[in-house]
């Protein structure tokens, strides 16, 4: 879909306004010029694109997004809930895209560890940062992210160094009764042997129906281990798009576990490359869906090397008239002999306006594989609500215990207790009469 | 022998699934203190009737009635039959992943506590009623731990209906084809379990195709379902002779028809 002429100007305007007098390297301006004009020729994504079928964009290309004003409006009550307790963290905060340092907490890391921002690095060592804005797949949000980026993270852990507390980003968006538009970039990049956790989280704080566009990149050199967790509960009206994309080198670990339960509309993907031989990665998901939401999930797993191994096993929650929508691609290359890789994609519909599509997609080009997948997509057992209510428990609570179990086995496998409460809690206050379902999850003591 | 209160009364039941009908026309009195057995050829209408009783939604009963304790107990949902004292021992109970059978429990007995007027028990009482009931049921503990029925064998599926039935103390409970499935060794520790649950406050009825588990339950009443109805009722010597002769007997037109099922 090619951009209207008002749309064009308008976008054209904020990359002027994002570019403008930056002291960045020459190298990105470059990108940034093709990545606009890529963005401006072709506009948003049609449902005739394969890709974005299941998916529209059009409530995006109405809306007329802005930059958001340069005056930040957040104050440190509305981020304080975010914070864990645990004091030995780090939190960077980002407003609509930009760096909050005073709301952000600053805690001494090993050496051998860079925790800056992106637009901090880009000016001081930009040609190493080279990499990560050419990489693929590219489509029209992480150009549009590449075009209007301001700001983000930019983490380097270097060889052998373990991170021991994660590093914890909060991206807010704060309109003010606004339609703001935010394109943080992070780039994350994991030495040989290292070991790093990073909790992404992105959240509206007085939303109207802003734009959430954002892009991580990671690198996870030869046999380093590094987990990603993203919460999103961006607002009721929001719009959330989001790259994650990773590469990973021999024998590294890669964990990418995602929980999404905010905005309007989402669409997440993630795309790993195993590109070195017997890399692990797992992809682990949980999506809710309530009222009018539509949460889309694109993944792909490319096993590119030899003895690789892929775990996914994505879960969604649907209610309301909420639509959900699973592809997941696993593409096994002709050298990727001695590959395992797994997948699997539950869909429970809580009601019966709810909807799921679930598509797995293999593409196996070598021979000597093991891969399998799975799709489902019903209501509630009627059976088990059954037993249940025959032992005394009303309806809704069985219901809402199911539904937790459900999600449970995603968020079983969230190696980080605190990251684990957290997400426990928001899925439990997602659903109905948590405070039965409670009577079941904690130990008797 | 009929000294108890009447508990269970069920008067000209008809109940279908879909639109086909399944019982045509049961009546049965259970009085408080009896051991009923409900036996049958398969396709009888035997797990209908358990399953009407414990409220399953499926079945639909299209005439008659049913009351409990006084009560009309077509009218309640299945959860508050359960609080008012009615278990069903499924005969083939769901697993629940994800959900701790000593969790499921606790949350079971206290909402039938809640429901009474008594107070929750507290973790250590719970636990110490769990133990000693656990060993009734010759139970491991891990069983506990482990979610709902989940990779339970089919043995240890009744064994945990058991013990649920001993932890939830119901007035009426209705034991739906429990010996199915079970060694002679798994029988006598399930049939152990119910025996210690009689009590002249309390009744039984045993739905079972056999009458091998009434050589461990013995039951004051027999009564014969056949397409839907009571065809036979007698003393627990009609169960030997349903051994010896099968049903086919009973099934013939003209054959006797017991007292209890007379219209």
């Amino acid at each position: 879909m090619t951009l209207p002429a008002e749309a064009r100007d308008r976008y054209l305007a904020a990359f002027e306004r994002a570019v403008g007098g930056e002291g960045r390297p020459a190298w990105l301006r470059r990108v940034r010029d093709e990545a606009k004009d890529r963005f401006l020729s072709t506009g948003f994504p049609g449902v005739k694109d394969e890709d974005w079928k299941y998916t529209s964009v059009a409530g995006i290309e109405e809306r007329e997004f802005d930059i958001a004003p340069r005056v930040g409006r957040l104050t440190s009550s509305d981020v304080a809930g975010f914070f864990t307790a645990d004091a030995a963290v780090n939190v960077l905060v980002f407003e609509n895209g930009r760096y909050r340092a005073d709301l952000s907490v600053r805690r001494p890391l090993p050496p051998g560890v860079h925790l800056g921002t992106l637009s901090e690095a880009l000016s001081a060592e930009g040609n190493g940062l080279v990499p990560y804005f050419s990489r693929s797949p590219a489509n029209a949000f992480t150009d549009l992210n590449t075009m209007l980026m301001e700001d983000g993270v930019f983490l380097h852990v270097g060889k052998e160094v373990e991170v021991p507390e994660p590093v914890h980003l909060l991206f807010l968006t704060s309109g003010g009764g606004r339609p703001v538009m935010a394109h943080p970039r992070n780039v994350i990049v994991a030495g040989e042997g290292s070991r790093v956790t990073v909790v992404e989280r992105y959240a509206g704080i007085s939303d109207a129906g802003c734009l959430m566009n954002a892009v991580t990149d990671i690198a996870a050199g030869r046999s380093a281990t590094v987990a990603h967790y993203r919460l999103q509960e961006d607002g009721p009206d929001a719009y959330h798009t989001a790259s994650l994309r990773a590469r990973q080198g021999k024998g590294s670990r890669f964990a990418a576990h995602s929980v999404s339960l905010g905005a309007r509309l989402s669409r997440s993907d993630v795309h790993a490359v195993l590109d070195g031989e017997g890399a692990e990665c797992l992809l682990n998901g949980l999506y809710l869906g309530n009222g009018e939401q539509h949460v889309d999930h694109f993944t792909t797993i490319d096993h590119a090397k030899p003895e690789g191994t892929s775990r996914e096993y994505y879960r969604g929650i649907l209610d309301g008239r909420s639509r959900g929508v699973f592809r997941g691609r696993v593409i096994v290359r002709k050298d990727a002999q001695k590959t395992d890789a797994r997948q699997s994609n539950r869909n429970l519909l809580l009601s019966r306006e709810a909807e799921a599509d679930s598509r797995p997609q293999l593409e196996i080009h070598a021979d000597d594989v093991k891969c399998t997948h799975g799709a489902t997509v019903g209501p509630l057992d009627a059976e088990k609500v059954f037993y249940m209510r025959s032992r005394g428990i009303d309806e809704s609570s069985a219901r809402g215990l199911l539904a937790y179990a459900f999600a449970a086995d995603i968020l079983r496998r969230f190696d980080l207790p605190v990251v684990r409460r957290t997400f426990e809690e928001k899925l439990l206050a997602w659903l109905p009469d948590a405070g039965r379902i409670r009577e079941f999850l904690h130990e008797p003591e | 022998m009929r000294n108890g209160n009447l508990m269970l009364s069920i008067e000209n039941l008809h109940a279908a699934i879909g639109e086909k009908p399944i019982l045509r026309g049961v009546d049965l009195a259970v009085r408080a203190g009896e051991v009923h057995a409900v036996m049958g050829p398969n396709g009888s209408g035997k797990s209908t009737l358990a399953n009407v009783i414990a409220g399953r939604e499926e079945y639909r009963v299209t005439a008659g009635s049913v009351r409990y304790q006084g009560g009309d107990l077509l009218a309640m949902p299945p959860e508050e039959r359960a609080r008012e004292g009615i278990f069903l021992a499924f005969q083939n109970p769901v697993e629940i992943p994800g959900v701790s059978n000593l969790h499921f429990l606790k949350a079971a007995l206290n909402a039938v506590r809640r429901h009474r007027g008594l107070q929750e028990l507290d973790v250590v009482e719970f636990r110490e009623k769990v133990l000693e009931r656990l060993r009734l049921v010759e139970m491991g503990e891990d069983l506990l731990l482990r979610a709902v029925n989940d990779g339970f064998s089919g043995g240890e599926k009744k064994r945990n209906e058991i013990l649920q039935l001993a932890v939830l103390e119901p007035r009426l409970a209705i034991l739906d084809e429990t010996d199915s499935g079970l060694d002679i060794d798994a029988l006598k520790v399930v049939a152990a379990g119910v025996n210690a649950f009689r009590s002249p406050e309390r009744a039984i009825v045993v739905v079972t195709h056999y009458q091998r588990l009434l050589n461990h339950i013995v039951p004051d009443f027999v009564h014969v379902l056949v397409e839907g109805r009571i065809v036979r009722s007698g003393g627990r010597d009609l169960a030997l002779e349903l051994e010896e002769r099968g049903y086919g007997w009973v099934q013939e037109p003209g054959a006797e028809v017991g007292e209890e099922a007379r219209p």
